[in-house]
């Protein structure tokens, strides 16, 4: 098989592979930057806790309108919405700490959305909200993927320096501006948009491993914060186009396929990764003068 | 008579209704150089963080500037997240956040102010060095070089010199000198009594009340001192409500 055979036929004689092409970048460049800032402020798992509490909103629009676009997308913003701002608030209102409330918040979400969806007595084929349709996004569900994304650019770039200084240094913020509060809020809505947008091609349990792998891969390879999210988009967008191509070439499902490849890139990294990689620290090597 | 930068009405501070600054009255002018000292748990990182409105008071008031941007506040070192991968530069950089703001850029005349700080604070040629690289005393040197570019006309200052060396700490106080040469108002909880005799002219000695506020040397005597170890440990789930709040 030819190079271009491999890497770029199917892109150049496919429309649906193109398309899932441009979906993939689009969520990678969304995406990364947000699990970068997520790891970072050690809530990598609240990612996967808010993919839970999506989950039943669009489940429910599933139910009210079948597969449509905008029901579905409505449903997973507003039980996202509900849930990062609910957990949000009652972190700053309270003692509570904000994965105990967000832990709490999202398991009420998950309980209600099951519960609607048994009411309703239907035996409701998931499997697309789960798992994702990468390869029959639509012209709709595109532009919605490549919106997204643009918000949570521009508003990333707008916002970037109350989000890093929330995490590095909070009490400064504090002292500083009443922007802490504001700027955390609108990040868990980057978070909650950025699943939204990536569970159409990708379900939303496997949209926040796009967004926390090539996060978590990239702090073996950066050690300040730019490299740290120019390396995760890559290592996101990389992920999608090789996934798509192992998708095609071994007639694998594709959401699944994209989140192994950033999978194995973890893999790799956190063996030999230049920054802390397991072998890197078991080579026996000098130590340094100063 | 010198201008009052902060005024306390009988405030008292506390969570949860359980006072740890209690019913304390009096002010601070313009210019002055004041030590918060007392024992563990005496409420003074509270009085700080009343100061800064990070905190209601339970009862009393609180006067200060209605501008809250003119007050600096170095929280306890702990709260700063080493592990991020944010450089020295960054971090002092951020002392420009009143010129700057959430989106404003930084100028060439404030790429020297920042380079000028860093420099006063000596840590040159650790501009790009990320801060989990550094050791506390140069972690804390940062931080003065952050407060230095603030350019505040209140700092607070909280236990700045617990867990340095001698060095660092007789760098870092001829900046809190320098400060108070400029006549910025400064306040500092402190547990070395020798370092405030030594620099600072004021001090409160707090023991959940206030024992005694005023000149250093009379504040810091021996039976002040017993009279503030002796104070009884906040907390009392038991308690009940305080009398003179009703009376007030």
């Amino acid at each position: 098989m030819s190079p271009y055979e491999l890497l770029i036929a199917p892109f150049a004689e496919f429309d649906f592979m193109r398309r899932a092409l441009i979906g993939v970048i689009a969520l990678g460049l969304g995406a990364g930057p947000v699990g970068v800032l997520m790891m970072l402020r050690r809530m990598s798992l609240a990612g996967d806790a808010m993919a839970h509490a999506i989950l039943p909103g669009a489940a429910v629009g599933f139910l009210a309108a079948g597969l449509n676009l905008f029901a579905m997308t409505i449903g997973g913003l507003v039980a996202g919405f509900a849930v990062a701002i609910g957990a949000g608030a009652v972190a700053r209102a309270t003692q509570m700490k904000e994965d105990a409330a967000l832990a709490a918040f999202y398991l009420v979400s998950l309980a209600l959305g099951v519960m609607l969806v048994s009411l309703r007595g239907s035996n409701v084929d998931l499997l697309h909200v789960l798992f994702g349709t990468v390869l029959a996004l639509d012209d709709p569900t595109l532009l919605l993927i490549v919106g997204v994304s643009t918000v949570s650019m521009v508003t990333l770039a707008m916002l970037w320096r109350p989000m890093v200084v929330e995490c590095v240094d909070p009490g400064f913020l504090r002292s500083v501006s009443r922007a802490g509060t504001p700027t955390h809020l609108v990040f868990l809505a980057l978070v909650v948009l950025n699943l939204v947008g990536g569970f159409h091609a990708l379900g939303t349990l496997l949209a926040v491993g796009l967004m926390m792998l090539p996060a978590a891969t990239a702090r073996f390879w950066a050690s300040d914060l730019t490299a740290l999210v120019l390396t995760a988009v890559l290592v996101a967008c990389g992920s999608g186009v090789i996934g798509l191509l192992v998708s095609y070439h071994l007639g694998v499902p594709s959401g699944p396929a994209i989140i192994l490849i950033a999978g194995g890139a973890y893999v790799l990294s956190v063996l030999v990764g230049p920054i802390g990689g397991i072998l890197l620290r078991l080579m026996p090597r000098r130590h340094l003068e100063a | 008579m010198a201008e009052e930068v902060l005024a306390f009405r009988d405030v008292t501070l506390g969570y949860d209704r359980h006072p740890a600054v209690h019913h304390l009255s009096g002010a601070v002018t313009r210019g002055e150089l004041v030590a918060v000292c007392g024992p563990n748990g005496a409420g003074k990182s509270t009085l700080l963080k009343g100061v800064m409105g990070l905190l209601s008071p339970l009862s009393g008031s609180i006067a200060r500037p209605d501008d809250g941007r003119r007050i600096a506040y170095l929280p306890q070192a702990a709260e700063v997240d080493r592990s991020f991968p944010i450089n020295v530069y960054d971090i002092v950089a951020l002392g420009l956040w009143r010129r700057t703001g959430l989106f404003g850029g930084v100028s060439r005349a404030d790429r020297e102010r920042i380079a000028a700080a860093i420099s006063a604070v000596g840590l040159d040629g650790f501009e790009r060095r990320t801060i989990g690289t550094l050791s506390g005393g140069q972690m804390q040197r940062a931080l003065f070089a952050r407060l230095l570019l603030q350019d505040a006309e209140i700092i607070l200052l909280d236990e700045p010199f617990t867990a340095l060396d001698a060095a660092t700490v007789r760098d870092l106080i001829a900046l809190v000198e320098r400060w108070h040469g400029e006549g910025r108002t400064v306040l500092a909880v402190l547990h070395d009594l020798e370092l405030v005799r030594a620099h600072f002219p004021r001090t409160l000695l707090l023991a959940r009340s206030p024992v005694e506020w005023g000149e250093t040397r009379a504040v810091l005597t021996p039976s002040n001192l017993i009279k503030a170890r002796h104070m009884c440990e906040a907390w009392d789930e038991s308690a009940h409500a305080c009398e003179a709040e009703r009376a007030a």
